[in-house]
């Protein structure tokens, strides 16, 4: 924790004014970003970020205020603006302020790090993104090859007027790989080497993401899905990879499930749910197969921490067990509005912007069984790898999916590459065609780096690990005009 | 804050030493937010954010950051320099950037949007007062947007634009709702009671029992907002010369096999519409206009600093995606559409598109908010949420009817990173076929 936050912190509570509860979350980020494009050293980007915001409740009214200038004078300004706003709103507010989560709690984490960024030079990781970029460009119809590596240092500190006194530190690693081939009209792109699969941690995270080994892998399929037949149409079994599975719960399990998008806040912008607060405890969301837990302890997986933003300490619990629906993705706020447990998830992207419910490390349970073993359980299907487009209606129910790469499966074989894959389905029924889930040893973690929702907007990363899954009677098709 | 901005410049140009020249690039905003559920303020709050961000160049080589800044020079310098230090420590480990451009003779400008917004309270009163009765969802946005450019050889730009976009929903259960705007540089309460008043003559549609289609072809009506989310998909990549050179354009088909839309279809980049600043964070001055497609046929393509010296071109970008599109109009009066749809889709928004195969430009994605079903150019019903999988070939190409003569000028709603100022002004599209699958 940077001592600079602390002082800022003790300072502030100590000319605070007397309100009926005020909370301050001071956030601190450096963000380097280095990338090899076309076997060019892009130039290197530092992003340095510091910002306070404050929430003030008083005489039942709630409001905010978000600076960067942590100055006494500049805090003390942000201050009186959030008393302004919550005088000014207190007649008109939806929520009694009364139920709102006034932390008081204290404690720490701190994401574990084997091998720090820093302990590596910037010439050997250029030098790394140089190696990995050669290795994508494998033939002339690579047009365009990328490789990168970004390091995000987040430190948080939560305190409040009643006494919450929190400290995080977040280690965050989002590397990736992509080659772009190209035949006339048609291209197509593979990415690998962790791209998409943020983790927290240090440079360690590198080698199981495949970084340094991935890249003529990823460059020879893309070249592959030039010359390859399009996916095939209809009805069949669908084999969908971690790497696929990680979209397919974030967009058809994690938002479905946000407790603030069932409040109707979303309704504007990211949306409604087709889940309703009735169905908690009874519903079967998919089949006996299908079990989803929230684990924001899941260490090296995106979106682990100690505590969440309005300061409720994290805790691995299951939102579907065996099938049924359990508890919504909703945070103490949340909670309190709707009468119902959820979970430590009340997330801001950054110092700007309010916490609102969000999915963190959003993972499906292993099950019994290899890939080899899934495969066999398939007469004819088709296994998707890798997602690539993403599309699903407002209440989270009518969805298509694409992915980077498709392959036949036929009497319980592996068989072609097939290009453009795309399925759609509607998320109620989905799930309940889950007929297969991998073991523990397929279970890989991919994450969401861009997960937007909120007004004003927000962009966060969340965590999604799975083993590979099986469904029955998927409409299946690929491209073509 | 112009003031500061140019004022920190110099503070660093002075600490440069010989061979280098420094970029700076200065983006801020004072921003209002009141977000609203069920016509009560669920969160309202202020965002006062600064930023800079540096490039520093020596001898073709160089390292960009960027810091929040507090406001004060006493606070700000010692961060600065500090990341001007840890900068020029980065640039001497990379190599010469090939692609490095930046303006070395650009001229100064200063560009201030009028506006007239109102008070917090006023705001506030006017919209609780507009929407009682109503379950009102969205959220009030509203304040100044700063841009700045300076360099170490003396160029200074500053833009500044203050607007107000109100974004909101009106439900009737569900996902039933009728979906409003009220965005722009000067506010005008009888304009909000206006929109108000139409979205609860759409919402007695809404409350209409709902029709469900089955998949297949129908005739549609796509209103400003729904086209919109069709040429943003597009533009995700489709003008930019980096992604044209490199085969990734959703549009390769135009530039490969010559593929034409409708001559109707005519766009542009739109630069002196004057809400974008303009200027580049390298210190081009933007061109006015940018044909972008004309006559159905693509033309000329987004040039950002980078493409410019890797492909030879000259830069008439900031970033190689639109911030400030143009269609242009066509002859369909707006009051003869329902007639001109006769039985099929009025879609007034879509949501969520994405590519099916972005190599023949076909994309997917979902109807939103009210839809109607219309018959002999009536509506009837609001239409249960559909799925289309088409190609704007065919959208914009071959079952493209008409456009219509009157048009919408959109403003951003986007707040991602900060409150936005792009736009888009465009007309309605009728459309023989558009074919929906789930």
């Amino acid at each position: 924790m940077e001592p600079h936050l602390q002082q800022t912190a003790r300072r502030f509570a100590e000319q605070v004014l007397a309100v009926d509860f005020w909370s301050l979350r001071l956030v601190s980020e450096r963000k380097e970003s280095l990338a090899v494009r076309q076997d060019v050293v892009q130039p290197p980007d530092t992003l340095v970020s510091r910002g306070a915001f404050i929430t003030v409740i008083q005489a039942g009214g709630t409001g905010y205020a978000a600076t960067s200038d942590l100055s006494p004078s500049g805090l003390r300004a942000a201050l009186e603006r959030a008393c302004e706003w919550a005088a000014l709103t207190a007649r008109w507010s939806l929520l009694d302020a009364k139920i709102l989560p006034r932390c008081a709690r204290t404690g720490s984490y701190e994401t574990p790090v084997t091998e720090p960024w820093e302990g590596l030079s910037i010439d050997d990781k250029i030098g790394q993104l140089q190696t990995a970029s050669r290795s994508l460009k494998i033939d002339a119809r690579i047009v365009d090859w990328w490789a990168w590596l970004v390091y995000r240092r987040v430190d948080t500190l939560l305190v409040s007027g009643d006494g919450a006194w929190i400290e995080q530190r977040f280690h965050i690693i989002d590397p990736g790989l992509q080659a772009v081939a190209n035949a006339g009209s048609q291209t197509q792109i593979r990415t690998g080497g962790g791209a998409r699969g943020a983790r927290q941690g240090g440079l360690e995270q590198l080698t199981s993401l495949g970084f340094s080994d991935q890249g003529s892998r990823v460059a020879e399929e893309a070249l592959t899905l030039l010359e390859v037949s399009e996916c095939p149409e209809g009805r069949m079994d669908l084999l969908l990879m971690p790497s696929q599975m990680a979209l397919q719960i974030h967009e058809s399990i994690g938002h479905p499930l946000e407790l603030d998008r069932i409040l109707g806040d979303e309704r504007n912008y990211a949306g409604t749910s087709f889940v309703t607060l009735d169905m908690f405890g009874h519903y079967n969301y998919g089949s006996t197969l299908l079990n989803v837990t929230f684990d924001p302890g899941c260490n090296g997986e995106a979106a682990c921490y100690g505590f969440d933003d309005e300061g409720t300490p994290a805790e691995r619990v299951h939102l579907i067990r065996d099938g049924v629906l359990q508890r919504p993705l909703g945070g103490a706020s949340s909670q309190a509005r709707a009468g119902l447990a959820g979970t430590a998830s009340a997330r801001a992207c950054g110092w700007d912007r309010p916490p609102i419910d969000r999915m963190a490390n959003l993972n499906i349970e292993p099950g019994r069984g290899s890939l080899r073993e899934l495969v066999a359980g398939i007469e004819r299907g088709v296994l998707m790898d890798t997602n690539r487009s993403w599309s699903i209606d407002d209440s989270r129910n009518k969805f298509q999916f694409g992915c980077e790469l498709g392959r036949l499966v036929e009497d319980g074989e592996l068989k072609g590459v097939v290009r453009n894959p795309n399925y759609r389905g509607v998320s109620a029924t989905f799930w309940r065609s889950l007929s297969a889930v991998g073991e523990r040893a397929d279970f890989e973690w991919h994450a969401v780096t861009n997960c937007g929702k909120g007004e004003p907007n927000q962009m966060i990363h969340v965590g999604h690990a799975s083993p590979p899954c099986v469904f029955r009677g998927v409409e299946v098709f690929g491209g073509g005009d | 804050m112009q003031d500061y901005f140019f004022a920190l410049a110099d503070a660093l140009q002075a600490q440069l030493r010989g061979g280098e020249t420094l970029l700076l690039s200065f983006d801020g905003e004072d921003s209002n937010f009141i977000r609203f559920n069920r016509a009560r303020v669920r969160q309202a709050g202020s965002v006062t954010r600064r930023s800079l961000a540096l490039d520093l160049i020596a001898a073709d080589r160089h390292a960009a950051g960027r810091a929040q800044l507090a406001g004060s020079l006493d606070q700000d310098l010692p961060q600065l320099m500090n990341l001007l230090e840890g900068l020029r420590r980065q640039r001497a480990h990379v190599p010469a950037d090939p692609y490095l451009n930046f303006a070395t003779d650009g001229a100064p400008s200063e560009t201030r949007v009028e506006s007239k917004l109102p008070g917090r309270a006023a705001a506030l009163e006017a919209i609780v007062g507009a929407s009682e009765g109503l379950d009102l969802v969205g959220i009030w946005a509203a304040g100044a947007v700063y841009t700045g450019f300076a360099n170490s050889l003396g160029q200074r730009n500053w833009h500044a634009c203050e607007s107000f976009n109100f974004d909101w929903s009106c439900f009737h259960a569900k996902d039933k709702a009728v979906k409003s705007d009220y965005a722009g540089l000067r506010w005008d309460p009888v304009e909000l009671q206006t929109r108000m008043q139409d979205a609860r003559a759409d919402l007695e549609i809404v409350r209409r029992p709902p029709k469900t289609i089955e998949p297949g072809r129908y005739r549609v009506y796509l209103a400003p907002r729904a086209l919109q989310e069709v040429l943003d998909m597009m533009a995700w990549g489709g003008f930019g010369l980096k992604s044209q050179r490199t085969g990734q354009s959703p549009l390769i088909r135009m530039q490969t096999e010559g593929l034409r839309l409708d001559p109707a279809v005519d766009l542009s980049e739109h630069h002196d519409r004057g809400l974008e600043p303009p200027f580049t964070s390298e210190g081009f001055a933007k061109p006015e206009r940018i044909r972008l497609v004309a006559d159905g046929a693509l033309r000329d393509s987004l040039v950002d600093a980078r493409s410019a010296r890797e492909y030879d071109e000259r830069v008439n970008a900031a970033g190689e995606c639109p911030a400030s599109l143009d269609m242009a109009p066509g002859s369909l009066a707006v009051g003869d559409v329902l007639d001109a749809l006769d039985t099929g889709l009025y879609i007034n928004n879509l949501w969520y598109l994405n590519f099916s195969d972005r190599n023949q430009a076909r994309i997917t994605g979902m109807t939103r908010f009210a839809c109607f079903w219309v018959e002999g150019g009536k509506p009837q019903a609001p239409v249960n949420v559909m799925r289309f999988d088409d190609s704007i070939y065919r959208m914009l190409g071959e079952n493209l009817l008409g456009l219509t003569r009157e048009r919408e000028l959109l403003l951003d709603r986007g707040t991602y990173g900060g409150r936005s100022n792009q736009s888009v002004e465009l007309p309605g599209a009728l459309i023989a076929g558009l074919t929906f699958t789930l």
